[in-house]
């Protein structure tokens, strides 16, 4: 595989909508990647600073921290807040409404509410903090233990932290309670007992991740200690997280708590939202306010937890969630971020091309309100049974060209101008139902990496005849037959046993042959491939090739195949576009690009290749003498020998110099006699 | 496949015996002497020695321990310390009605956390996704018990639309069944939907990222279609959650059936927690761990229907 020239990599990343605040869930919030290596860590913290001020920007993080910090006020503060004695019992204040001397009144049995409402909070506050302890005192250090160690001990912790999350807790709580003469404190460290596998797996996990870091085995190999390293990343890294669960974890003890209390467990003599929630229930309907303010104080400071956590996994998250626009709005920024002028060029009308594009522009969200424009008003035709090829390093905007062509971009991309002709028809970009119609009829797709684009929870069989049978409206029958002619067709042997398999059954260079025969089952005018061989081994690359150049020549289909390889360009295309930073920087012939490049980058991409190209033919000669061999499992059909010696990575030696005016750009001529066989 | 069955049948086993044997050493070291418990401060010594020689009491813990389980493995529970009825009976008397809620609950939990966690997940970023996220974080925070009451307050104390307390055997009156299960049922089952519904929304949302989801769409297949797709392939954590919704499920159930004076486990627990009745506090224990260990097998089934990775292994 030829390395291009060396690539800035300015890709612009897709994001989506992804992590858009995930709340956590008990256990397993969502663990924020690790950080990069020692290097990085004066702006990790940085990051965190910042992080932390993320969260007091956003309203909800300022609020539900004002009420966590002002319930554990009260609570630590409750003697000198509560103005009456909680259990003092007053005969005159039964049931009574509100009066300035009891601000809420006074409960069934004489007493203040007010008061009792403030020891409560103190038994809420006291209760959590037991149980949260007793959770992170249980849960992170054997976690750390279990993603450190390993092997027996996490095997053991890991089955206790399964256990204690497959028990009801509610009902050894129960038991506990009884047992221990509902003794508060018991019951609080039980139920830190029951929260501790949310700990145990959040810092396993991290664990984990940070040791399997490069930078671990490298500091391992400089002969620092690799505890002392995983320590200071596993606490830079679990902090965030942690800081999350102990809210959740809090909320919940809280929950149990009252619940427990609800059921009359637990002393009675200190007063408990939870029991003046039972007190209130009783006389509901006469008294509804005594039921409301502990209920009150209960759901918001749950709530005001819950939130907390997710504010703050929010802040963590250094990606901002992704905001869905109206495409009304996407098309007004992607016209904002729009780099004047045009590249590229046509020379056909539309009506007689297979595809042509007009000044295309794709433009992508980069920050709240702007779009970042990746591809510059582009245009490129193709004839119909034309090869073209269309070339660039990573990040030239090549991918999103003909994701565009095919009306596959992600939903967060814009079109935000050009016109498009698919085999003779104008596509409205602006209706993607009407342009995605297309897909499988008259437009075809190969991906680049065959195994991820393949679904593993179907066989072949039904990924490959469900659009058969669905947008072709072929029987069961017919389906199956055309999908195993289609198999066949690809070079693969047993057709019968791959339509039976799970794509993880399957290597690599059979699952591109099975993506292959899946693009052209339905007979596209154009096929699209996307750098349809730089996932396989050099020697499955050839046949690969060898396999797309059969199929476009048999069928006449218009091929458009993306490429950051010349010398997939010299053994295939008819023409080239050579695409950098979102333009198009030369359009011509293969001939012509090789020989008398125009643009100095396309000169430069070519030199590129060429550095290397003594190793590599020299390998091309040991593989021509081994390829009978190759790849037993897929028999690549029937190939003339000489084709088979041209590899995707064949580079135009011959144009080293001395052979400008020589016929073809590859040593063997093997693509001119390709293009000439038309 | 069968071994893997096996495995998990004999994990689940374990996994029981393990639970019900700490439960006992635990409530029986805990309590001490059972017997102050269940005849009150006024009975004499003789009162108590013959109390605990009929229960057998008065012999060494450890042998009490073989004899139990000795009978628990043949599925036989022993009686009750308090009125002498078989354990097993008692609990099948009650278990119905608490299987009821839990059961309706975790079917709305399904119906309404697929419903709207795939509404949301397809189109990320809308007003009802937003909503959805806040509200997953409230419910699910929220106690069952305390949704419970605000639900009794609202229904059935203002609106007067359901029961406020009660149970009605499907038996007599079938609607009049569904209508005793419908508050508790919906008050158990608010956190879970709301749960399922957000981490369907993510998976979803991860999901439909994925390359292959564009490959297939590049074949034509209808949106329908490809969502099918989406949500087999995201369907494995939901059902995880699914089944950790149902244990929650269960420990809820207890104080939601007080709320709603309902004949369940619940109310039993309680009442036996309080009085020191060991043999039926056990005889629940091993119940409801069996059921919990039941449901992840299936679970487990399930999961590897749909993985045909996970299937192999």
């Amino acid at each position: 595989m030829s390395t291009p020239v060396s690539s800035p990599a300015t890709g612009t990343q897709a994001g989506g909508a992804g992590t858009a605040g995930a709340p956590g869930t008990p256990g397993t919030p969502g663990t924020p990647g690790t950080q990069a290596g020692p290097a990085a860590s004066s702006s990790t913290r940085q990051a965190r600073g910042t992080a932390f001020s993320r969260l007091l920007r956003k309203p909800e993080g300022v609020i539900s921290l004002v009420i966590i910090a002002l319930v554990i006020l009260v609570g630590i503060l409750a003697p000198l807040l509560s103005p009456q004695d909680p259990n003092f019992v007053n005969l005159d204040i039964v049931k009574a409404p509100a009066s300035p001397e009891h601000l809420l009144g006074g409960d069934s049995q004489g007493r203040d509410v007010l008061s009792r409402l403030i020891w409560g909070t103190q038994t809420t506050v006291y209760g959590a903090a037991i149980a949260v302890a007793f959770s992170l005192l249980l849960g992170v250090p054997s976690g750390v233990a279990a993603g450190y160690f390993g092997g027996a001990f996490d095997r053991i912790s890991m089955w206790v932290s399964d256990a204690l999350q497959a028990v009801p807790g509610m009902i050894i709580l129960l038991i506990v309670a009884a047992a221990s003469g509902s003794n508060f404190v018991v019951i609080m460290i039980t139920v830190g007992v029951f929260m501790a596998p949310g700990f145990y797996r959040l810092t396993r996990s991290t664990v984990l991740s940070v040791r399997s870091e490069p930078y671990v085995d490298a500091a391992v190999v400089a002969g620092m200690s690799p505890f002392k390293i995983l320590l200071k990343h596993v606490l830079r890294t679990v902090r965030g997280p942690v800081i999350i669960q102990t809210s959740l974890t809090a909320g919940m003890a809280m929950g149990m708590q009252a619940g427990l209390q609800f059921l009359s467990i637990g002393t009675s003599d200190t007063p408990s939202w939870g029991a003046m929630m039972m007190e209130g229930f009783t006389i509901i309907r006469q008294h509804p306010t005594l039921m409301l303010w502990p209920s009150l104080a209960l759901g918001l400071t749950i709530a005001a937890l819950a939130i907390f956590g997710t504010a703050l996994g929010d802040a963590l998250a250094v990606r901002p969630p992704a905001k869905r626009l109206s495409a009304a709005r996407k098309a007004v920024q992607a016209h904002d971020a729009a780099v004047p002028g045009s590249t590229g060029q046509v020379t056909l009308a539309g009506a007689e091309s297979a595809v042509r594009i007009d000044e295309l522009r794709v433009a992508y969200p980069s920050s709240k309100n702007t779009m970042k424009e990746v591809v510059h008003g582009i245009s490129l035709d193709v004839r119909p049974g034309e090869v073209l090829g269309l070339v660039g390093e990573s990040g030239s905007g090549k991918s999103q060209t003909v994701f565009s062509l095919l009306g596959l971009l992600p939903e967060t991309a814009a079109v935000g101008a050009g016109e498009l002709w698919v085999d003779g028809t104008r596509v409205d970009l602006a209706n993607l139902g009407a342009h995605r119609k297309l897909l499988g009829t008259t437009l075809g797709y190969i991906p680049q990496e065959p195994m991820s684009n393949l679904d593993p929870s179907y066989t072949v069989g039904y990924q490959l005849t469900e659009p058969l049978r669905t947008v072709h409206g072929r029987s069961k029958e017919q389906a199956r037959a055309e999908v195993l002619a289609a198999l066949t067709r690809v070079g693969i042997t047993d057709p019968e046993r791959v339509l039976r398999s799970y794509p993880h059954q399957l290597s690599g260079g059979m699952a591109q042959r099975v993506l292959i025969a899946g693009a052209v089952a339905g007979k596209p005018k154009v096929l699209v491939a996307d750098e349809p061989t730089t996932a396989l081994d050099v020697t499955v690359q050839a046949e690969v090739l060898e396999l797309l150049r059969e199929l476009q020549c048999e069928d006449g289909m218009a091929l458009v195949i993306v490429t950051h390889n010349f010398g997939v360009v010299a053994d295939l295309c008819d023409r080239v576009v050579v695409m950098k930073d979102g333009s198009a920087v030369e359009t011509g012939t293969v001939d012509e690009v090789f020989n008398r490049p125009a643009d100095p980058y396309t000169a430069e991409l070519i030199a590129a290749c060429l550095d290397d190209a003594e190793p590599r033919v020299t390998a091309d000669a040991r593989f021509a003498d081994a390829s009978g061999a190759v790849d037993a499992g897929t028999a690549a059909g029937p190939v003339p020998a000489g084709r088979r010696a041209a590899t995707p990575t064949s580079t135009p030696a011959s144009a080293e110099g001395e052979a400008a005016d020589q016929a073809g750009p590859t040593p063997s001529g093997t693509s001119i006699e390709g293009s000439a066989a038309k | 496949m069968l071994q893997f069955v096996i495995r998990r049948v004999i994990s689940g086993i374990i996994l029981v015996a393990v639970v019900s044997s700490a439960t006992f050493f635990l409530a029986h070291l805990a309590i001490g002497d059972p017997t102050i418990g269940l005849l009150g401060s006024s009975a004499t010594q003789d009162q108590m020695a013959s109390l605990a020689a009929k229960i057998g009491t008065d012999r060494p813990l450890i042998v009490q321990f073989f004899d139990w389980a000795g009978h628990a493995l043949t599925g036989d529970f022993g009686d009750s310390w308090r009125n002498f009825q078989s354990v097993s009976s008692q609990i099948g008397l009650k278990l119905p009605v608490t299987l009821s809620i839990v059961t309706f609950a975790i079917l709305l939990t399904a119906v309404f956390g697929a419903l709207l966690g795939i509404a949301t997940g397809l189109r990320p970023g809308t007003v009802v996704d937003r909503v959805l996220q806040w509200l997953s974080v409230i419910l699910f925070a929220l106690p069952g018990f305390w949704v419970a009451l605000v639900l009794v307050i609202t229904f059935a104390v203002n609106l007067k639309w359901f029961p406020a307390v009660g149970y009605v055997q499907p038996g007599t009156s079938f609607s009049g069944w569904l209508r005793s299960l419908a508050l508790p049922g919906i008050s158990l089952a608010l956190g879970a939907v709301v749960m399922v519904a957000s981490q369907l929304r993510n998976a979803l949302v991860e999901t439909s990222q994925l390359d292959y989801v564009r490959t297939l769409r590049s074949r034509g297949l209808s949106n329908a279609r490809v969502t099918l797709h989406m949500v087999r392939n995201a369907a494995p954590t939901s059902l995880t959650i699914l089944a950790l919704m149902f244990v929650g499920l269960l420990g809820g159930a207890v104080v939601v059936e007080q709320i709603f004076a309902l004949p369940g486990i619940g109310a039993l627990t309680t009442a036996s927690s309080q009085n020191g009745d060991i043999p039926i506090l056990l005889g629940i224990t091993v119940v409801t761990v069996a059921f919990v260990v039941l449901v992840n097998l299936v679970l487990d089934l399930l999961l590897g229907w749909i993985n045909p990775k996970a299937r192999q292994s």
